[in-house]
């Protein structure tokens, strides 16, 4: 593959920390890998497994595109891309399932459904296949945490007011939004998340992208 | 072929063409176990149909499963097995709307929020992910019973799957534009983001997980694509009206479309009493 003729500048690591924990969060503002993100976010300890997963995918596979991206054509990159991801995905799935088997079986499925995540391969096709290897890896750990901290947010606020715990410990006396459990209280919670995201970029003074949040 | 038998109460099994017998003639056991006998504890001719006898159970019979019964001395034998048709119609409404793929497994999020603006494109996506969604089920059914199962390679799932999703979507794409260049001109968009789909991926690996036969196979697929075009609909319906409703402005655009799916998902709790 030739070098690209332009260089997109490449940003600092702090930069770098910012855009995937706020400004381009990959959930709440990419909108990206939301099946995950509403599907194991019952608990907080199943969204942080998750998390960790997919930090684990992204950091691997930005490393082995950035090592191999010499030899790939430029026609059949997108099919590499995803059998790299494919080959980490069935690693990290055995990990799962031999290390942490209770959470695994709960959360198996998306676990193996990390290959579909569009995060990942967008990563990898608008930064590590570009940019050196260190600010690669930094963008694909900066990404991977982003994305680990929206599923924390989600599962500790999801678990707290639905179920009344919190990492399995009891919290409150009863359960005051059951229903927060329900398959319906994920797409809420993310939907009030965004819209607390955009108020927030209100009041820093910012204005909002046209689509209001999110590229979608 | 052995005649089939009915079951037709928790308890009660109905076979036709069996003489007046004692329990302890007959052996009755499930098709996957067929060590285990069940006990069987009377035997009664039907009153409602002829030649028919009910035998009466001590354990609980599953319609899901597949039994067998035999006479021990003549070695007649009786299947009792749910049929095929009526499997597979359950899983495909099961797919579609009991257990909706987008409202209660929460797969297929980001094309979903990605493509629900406008009710076109919506309609399009919809029919062109039933089609090839079908396809790469039953391909990846065969790859998985024939290849991966032959040598038991089960480990390979997400990569072998993957490819064939890959492969399967670049072939369509290119025989579409080839055969058919308006139709292309029209669909193709929606042939590649077909990849980024989890609801694709996730067929073949539950497919794979139960051991489905091919037909339950070609169902759930089915079914999946149909309950993904009626979601898609459903949203683009209410986003076109959200799009010129007084919304706030911190809930313009992607954090209203993900309220309205909340509330889909709450009607969608209502098939969950549907008992199929």
């Amino acid at each position: 593959m030739s070098e690209p003729e332009f260089k997109l500048p490449t940003p600092s690591a702090r930069e770098l920390l910012w855009r995937g924990f706020f400004s381009e969060n990959p959930v709440f503002r990419l909108a990206l890998s939301l099946c995950p993100a509403v599907a194991v976010t019952t608990t907080a300890k199943n969204g942080l497994l998750m998390g960790i997963a997919v930090l684990a995918v992204q950091v691997l596979s930005s490393f082995t595109v950035v090592c191999v991206r010499r030899w790939i054509h430029d026609k059949v990159r997108i099919p590499v891309y995803t059998i790299i991801i494919a080959t980490w995905v069935t690693v990290i799935d055995m990990c799962c399932a031999a290390l942490v088997p209770a959470v695994y079986a709960e959360i198996g499925l998306y676990i193996k459904l990390i290959v579909a995540f569009a995060i990942i391969i967008s990563r990898l096709e608008l930064f590590a296949s570009q940019q050196p290897l260190g600010p690669s890896l930094v963008d694909g750990f900066a990404m991977g945490l982003g994305f680990a901290f929206a599923m924390v947010l989600i599962g500790s606020l999801r678990e707290a007011l639905g179920g009344g715990t919190f990492w399995g410990i009891a919290l409150l006396p009863d359960r005051p939004l059951l229903f927060l459990l329900l398959p319906a209280g994920g797409f809420f919670t993310i939907g009030l998340l965004m819209a607390a995201m955009n108020w927030i970029d209100l009041w820093r003074g910012r204005r909002l992208p046209g689509s209001g949040g999110g590229h979608a | 072929m052995p005649d089939r038998g009915k079951i037709i109460d928790v308890h009660q099994l109905a076979v036709p063409g069996l003489p007046p017998t004692a329990p302890e003639q007959l052996r009755l056991t499930t098709t996957t176990d067929p060590d285990v006998p069940i006990a069987i504890t009377v035997v009664a001719p039907a009153t409602d149909r002829p030649e028919t006898a009910v035998l009466t159970t001590a354990a609980t019979l599953d319609p899901k499963l597949a039994y067998q019964l035999t006479h021990l001395e003549t070695g007649t034998q009786w299947i009792v097995a749910p049929s095929l048709i009526g499997t597979a119609l359950t899983v495909l409404i099961a797919a579609a709307l009991v257990q909706n793929f987008v409202f209660t497994r929460y797969l297929g999020l980001c094309v979903f929020f990605g493509v629900s603006r406008k009710r076109d494109t919506a309609i399009g996506m919809g029919v062109t992910f039933t089609i090839v969604g079908c396809l790469s089920g039953a391909l990846a059914w065969a790859i998985d019973r024939f290849v991966l199962g032959r040598l038991q390679l089960h480990f390979l799932q997400i990569i072998i799957f993957i490819g064939i999703i890959a492969c399967l979507v670049q072939t369509v794409d290119t025989i579409l534009r080839k055969v058919h260049r308006p139709l292309h001109r029209k669909f193709g968009i929606y042939v590649v983001l077909i990849t980024t789909n989890c609801i694709i991926l996730a067929v073949p690996l539950l497919n794979a997980l139960n051991q489905r036969g091919f037909l339950e196979s070609l169902a759930l697929a089915l079914g999946s694509g149909l309950g993904f075009a009626l979601a898609l609909f459903l949203m683009s319906c209410a986003r076109e009206r959200a799009d010129l409703a007084p919304v706030p402005i911190v809930f313009r655009g992607l954090p209203i479309a993900f309220i309205l799916a909340g509330l889909f998902a709450l009607a969608f709790l209502g098939f969950s009493g549907l008992r199929v």
